[in-house]
């Protein structure tokens, strides 16, 4: 294994070496990503739908040669500004994108705005930059942070759960989650908790949860605190006792390998799944499993979709990016066969697209999500009115 | 709040506490006997989480897991010892913290291209991943009893190994006046190796122990020091009774501080208000607590055996 991953670097670092110089001004384009500790999940599945979109297409987006720089911001704020800097000073990125964690991308954004560059996320969508300080140059491909969690609400409301228990991390993005769960479930709320960002164990949470007595439970805990809670909450006899609800940030692929047949049930939320009828769809699922021997994960799909949309952007404008203006444009018009079927941008840079509930099911040996419905159709997020542009 | 909510919460208190007592214990040892500051303590944490892990992954067998852990642990411990840190006693304290953090440092990396970037996930044993109702109507996760008894079984031994044998009356000693130890013929070489393995060893066991709860992960040494840190300088450096009345302290503290401060709260300010500050208190209270024992007695609660 070890020599393999070696040779496997070696020949990246060679075939760089020998692409660079052949390719006429390639585009460069800076993901800064987490790609160690339990968030790396999130961030390997986002570089790999990001990559295998450039590898169908040559090693090229919009038919101008890209050169990808990736680099792992160990999920740390002030390591994310330091590469965001290093990459538009030294490496003079043209594009910047990757980042997933929202406390992140308000720290780095600012940064990749103000240096006339353009920032396409392919995941954290806060809610302070969809509303007054939306930003020209900030595209959101896969959602707005309430978004999925809107979903939920009226998910679990129409299927007429009257007391809820709600969980998240103290941070933009969990207090984002509540908030846009709230926004659309009618019944009460008898317990919301905020745990520490990157806490490991929830035992106390649980336990006040179980004497709480709700209807069912929701929560939002990314990555590896997810699995942590799946697992705790499995652990104390309780996913038959209280349903247990969530996004399919919480029960998507890589973290369904973790958690395994506890989870068995569960119905989450999410703007796309691998079983979505569409051509554009069939042929990225395909690939992506041809590849790596997998079903792709949510994060894969916008990974994909973020390379998706500069290819069309970078064919609209010939590859010619000093022309900021002209670029955006082409941005707007998100010119591509999505994988989730309809979608386009709000006026905010936001999708406006549909959300689908999916339920976690075993086929044959493997433990995976099946489309059970359209919870809302062309779905925009709650903060566009709030943007002037 | 109930009886019996309080009670569960306790045991939650009481289970955090015996891991943070073992990862503790070895580092009063280390800070009292050997006067150096080990951050690396974590990373042999790590070590065990990881090696428990994979071991059980092969051999299909929890305890085979625990026992490669401890030991895979213990050996590391010792060869960090030999290789860097004795070249470390008789400079200062920032040498020793600079020396250590790279010892952070190179075992990350070396994880990381051991076992790759990505977590790892550990179930616990078949037989102990159900509820067991130790407080009628509150059936409670098996696992954790299992670590709580574990905890304080260690404890126990390890009271015995300090207060019946050779190299614990060594430890005591040491922690005293380790110029004497030496200046009586002792080979003080020897008995630093040992003390750094036993607390290397208690840290592979608790990494080992806490793997089925948590995702095994690069890093996951360095989120527990931080609280191991504050356990030795409540429980009073070198003392390991210290270590275990400092350790159930934090568990509890921080315990009830999340299940409890919200609730508390909730009574005189508004819902959303109590939550957000209940959290953001909860997640100091145990510095709090620190800083109030440092008031009352500045050294900790209890002096090594002077």
């Amino acid at each position: 294994m070890i020599p393999m991953r070696t040779l496997v670097a070696i020949a990246a670092l060679f075939g760089l070496a020998v692409a660079t110089p052949l390719a006429a001004a390639p585009i460069k384009i800076g993901m800064i990503t987490t790609l160690s500790g339990a968030g790396a999940g999130m961030g390997v599945d986002i570089r790999d739908g990001f990559k295998l979109a450039i590898d169908q297409r040559g090693g090229s987006l919009g038919g101008v040669p890209v050169e990808l720089i990736v680099v792992d911001d160990s999920q740390d704020v002030e390591n994310a500004k330091e590469i965001a800097n290093r990459m538009l000073k030294r490496d003079e990125v043209d594009i910047v994108t990757g980042i997933i964690w929202s406390n992140l991308v308000l720290a780095v954004v600012p940064t990749v705005t103000r240096a006339g560059k353009f920032y396409i996320s392919p995941n954290a969508g806060p809610s302070a930059l969809a509303g007054k300080n939306c930003q020209p140059n900030f595209f959101n491909v896969a959602w707005q942070n309430d978004n999925l969690h809107e979903g939920m609400g009226q998910y679990v409301t129409d299927k007429g759960f009257k007391k809820l228990y709600i969980l998240a991390p103290n941070y933009p993005g969990g207090k984002d989650a509540l908030t846009g769960f709230k926004r659309f479930y009618k019944g009460e709320i008898i317990g919301e908790v905020y745990t520490t960002l990157g806490q490991v164990d929830y035992a106390a949470e649980i336990a006040n949860l179980r004497a709480a007595k709700p209807d069912a439970a929701y929560f939002f805990l990314p990555g590896g605190m997810g699995v942590n809670f799946v697992k705790q909450y499995a652990q104390a006899g309780l996913m038959q006792e209280i349903p247990l609800f969530g996004t399919a940030f919480s029960f998507d692929e890589d973290i369904l390998r973790a958690v395994g047949e506890a989870a068995l049930g569960v119905v989450n939320t999410g703007q796309w799944a691998w079983d979505l009828d569409n051509p554009a769809n069939k042929v990225f699922v395909k690939a992506y499993r041809e590849a790596h021997g997998r079903t792709p994960s949510l994060y894969v799909s916008q990974g994909y979709e973020a390379a998706l949309l500069l290819d069309s952007a970078i064919a609209a404008v010939k590859g010619n990016l000093s022309n900021s203006d002209a670029f955006r444009a082409a941005l707007e018009r998100a010119d591509f066969q999505s994988v989730r079927g309809a979608f386009r941008f709000n006026h905010n840079h936001f999708p406006i697209q549909n959300i689908y509930a999916r339920e976690v099911v075993k086929i044959g040996d493997v433990v995976t999500n099946r489309l059970i419905g359209t919870v809302f159709t062309d779905h925009q997020d709650a903060y566009a009115a709030e943007c002037a542009m | 709040m109930t009886a019996q909510l309080f009670l569960e919460q306790t045991l939650n208190g009481l289970q955090q506490g015996v891991t943070l007592f073992l990862l503790a214990a070895g580092l009063t040892l280390v800070f009292g006997v050997m006067h150096l500051i080990n951050l690396a303590h974590g990373t042999l944490y790590m070590v065990g989480a990881y090696v428990a892990a994979t071991v059980t992954q092969i051999s299909g067998n929890f305890l085979w897991g625990v026992i490669a852990a401890v030991a895979a642990a213990g050996l590391t411990g010792a060869a960090i010892e030999i290789i860097a840190l004795r070249r470390l006693y008789d400079r200062g304290h920032l040498d020793q913290v600079l020396a250590t953090f790279g010892v952070i440092m190179f075992f990350n990396e070396l994880v990381k291209v051991l076992w790759g970037p990505q977590a790892l996930f550990l179930s616990p044993p078949a037989i102990l991943s159900g509820t067991v109702e130790v407080i009628p109507g509150v059936p409670y996760p098996a696992y954790r009893l299992l670590i709580i008894g574990v905890g304080l079984a260690v404890a126990l031994a390890v009271r015995q190994l300090i207060t019946g044998t050779r190299t614990g009356m060594l430890i005591r000693a040491g922690a005293t006046d380790r110029e004497m130890v030496g200046a009586l013929g002792v080979a003080v070489n020897r008995l630093f190796t040992r003390v750094f393995a036993i607390g290397a060893m208690l840290a592979g066991l608790a990494g080992a122990m806490a793997g089925p709860l948590l995702a095994i992960e690069v890093g996951m040494g360095e989120h527990i020091l931080i609280l191991t840190f504050v356990v030795v300088i409540i429980g009073g450096i070198g003392s390991v009774r210290g270590a275990l009345v400092g350790a159930l302290l934090v568990g509890l503290v921080d315990t009830y501080g999340r299940a409890f401060l919200p609730v508390v709260l909730r009574g005189v300010l508004s819902p959303t208000a109590a939550d957000g500050i209940g959290a953001s208190l909860s997640s100091i209270a145990i510095y709090v607590l620190m800083a109030a024992v440092l008031i009352w007695r500045p050294r900790g609660l209890f002096q090594a055996y002077g």
